[in-house]
């Protein structure tokens, strides 16, 4: 469904993609893992048209993503940002139906409102949170009000990144066990890039790990303990010795 | 050689780098103009904007205008009084507010109150990656955020003039009538009879002008903004710097456009 091939990407004299090549199926839950600096995030970026790459091509669904309708494009995927990206100027309800109230899935005030509560309950939200505002929320409920907006619209695609950081580890579970829920009930293909190890067992299907701007292992998740590359095994455990130096 | 050429290749970085801000500004402001009439439109935003740049700015405009016109009252008097023309304190307070210090001080104090405003907001939404999600859920960030804006300040601030004019007059008008002597029924009719229209629609076309260089300035260096605190904090800078800078530009290049030809 997703398709990188080969994508390369410099900041200024910074190359942080070189030559990303990978293969996400309709229906699977991918997750990236990778120190940081690796260029995760920009991977994630370059797939939604937010950054474009030097080279190589990106295709969903054997479209190439610079070419097309663009809004048709973007209505296909919802996206849980690092820190929530919610707009602090409207309230809970109004960020989480942000694209039932505008463009062409547009709906009445009240159905988007009924919409975005159901979404909020749907991530364990009570419908009394649904007037506050994002500042008036707590790290967690901020990710679960993203992950609403994220899934309000019902897409097919859906990116989470980094959607357990800064969060205690009680509620790093509960966001990975909703994004699992959700993801398999919605039967979405889902893309994650976290270096929490937690998550990536309970969101992942498939794990790929980026390093030094190119996938360096992808496979099940169920490998991830036994596979014999000796980058991903000291991430997997860890470790400030082996092959990823600890200081970069 | 290399040490007598490194200023010269200074100056030449500096103009380089000048050249391709105001390029990438024209580009900016080209693009947001060409958004105006395109859908989607939003009203909501625009009308939230028009509180905000337009109704919000009101007292600081208001209180400015009032002390600039009592103050022009006093100077015109001491000042004519060297010659014995102390009777013009009318027709000058009315024509330097209308004319110049209404729009451009007017101006001013919407940049410092505004650009300020509208690069902080923006640029701690490109920080926070409010920008990127509005993105994602399809949502063109220059319609979204920069036309709104735009186009409120462009209309908000003929209005806000207009009202910074009469507030200006009538500070004169107060200084004059209380401590220079002057006759309340002449002061006003000499100011009424004096002015003419063009005198106060030129103000009021400068006024739509700074409007849509303050939210310019402020939306373009929002969107540019650096990253972290100190980003947004330049970001801000900036933005009331070029735009002051701006005004004061655009005010010389119209009073010659409008009272030279």
């Amino acid at each position: 469904m997703i398709a990188l091939s080969d994508v390369h990407k410099a900041f200024g004299p910074k190359q942080v993609l070189r030559g990303l090549t990978l293969d996400v199926a309709k229906g699977e839950s991918c997750v990236i893992i990778g120190g940081s600096g690796t260029g995760k995030s920009v991977c994630l970026k370059c797939i939604l048209g937010l950054v474009i790459p030097d080279t190589g091509q990106i295709t969903v669904d054997g479209q190439d993503v610079t070419k097309g309708d663009r809004d048709a494009f973007l209505a296909r995927f919802g996206m849980l940002f690092q820190g929530g990206a919610l707009f602090d100027s409207m309230p809970v309800w109004q960020n989480v139906a942000f694209r039932l109230l505008r463009g062409r899935q547009k709906r009445p005030k009240l159905e988007a409102r009924e919409i975005a509560i159901e979404k909020l309950r749907r991530v364990g939200l009570t419908p009394d949170v649904a007037d506050l505002y994002p500042s008036e929320l707590s790290g967690g409920m901020q990710k679960r009000v993203g992950l609403a907006r994220a899934i309000a619209a019902e897409p097919e695609i859906i990116f989470f990144d980094e959607p357990t950081t800064g969060l205690d580890p009680i509620m790093s579970g509960v966001i990975n066990d909703l994004i699992r829920e959700i993801v398999t009930e919605m039967g979405a293909t889902a893309l994650t890039i976290t270096h929490d190890m937690s998550s990536v067992r309970a969101i992942a299907d498939k794990v790929a790990m980026l390093h030094n701007g190119k996938i360096r292992w992808h496979g099940p998740v169920a490998e991830i303990d036994t596979a014999d590359d000796p980058y991903l095994r000291q991430f997997v455990t860890g470790s400030a010795v082996g092959p990823i130096a600890a200081v970069r | 050689m290399m040490v007598l050429l490194s200023p010269v290749a200074a100056i030449g970085r500096s103009t380089l780098a000048m050249l391709s801000a105001i390029g990438r500004v024209t580009i900016y402001a080209a693009l947001a103009v060409s958004h105006i009439l395109r859908p989607p439109f939003y009203p909501r935003e625009f009308l939230h904007q028009l509180l905000h740049i337009g109704w919000l700015s009101l007292p600081v405009v208001g209180l400015t205008a009032l002390f600039t016109g009592g103050a022009l009252a006093l100077q015109i008097y001491a000042g004519g009084s060297r010659f014995d023309a102390q009777a013009v304190v009318p027709q000058i307070v009315a024509i330097g507010i209308v004319r110049e210090l209404g729009p451009v001080l007017g101006g001013l104090m919407v940049a410092g109150r505004v650009a300020a405003a509208i690069a902080a907001e923006i640029g701690t939404m490109k920080v926070t990656e409010q920008i990127d999600a509005l993105v994602t859920l399809s949502t063109n960030p220059l319609k979204y955020l920069t036309v709104p804006r735009i186009l409120a300040a462009t209309l908000s601030l003929p209005v806000l003039v207009a009202v910074g004019d009469a507030i200006g007059i009538f500070g004169g008008y107060l200084v004059s009538t209380t401590r220079l002597g002057f006759n309340e029924a002449a002061y006003l009719r000499n100011t009424v009879d004096f002015l003419e229209v063009w005198d106060v629609t030129s103000g009021l076309i400068k006024g739509a002008v700074f409007g849509f260089l303050v939210a310019l300035m402020g939306c373009y260096h929002g969107m540019n903004s650096g990253r972290g605190a100190q980003g947004v904090g330049r970001a801000t800078t900036n933005a009331v710097v070029s735009a002051s800078i701006l005004i004061l530009a655009a005010n010389y290049l119209l009073t010659e456009l409008f009272f030279t030809a």
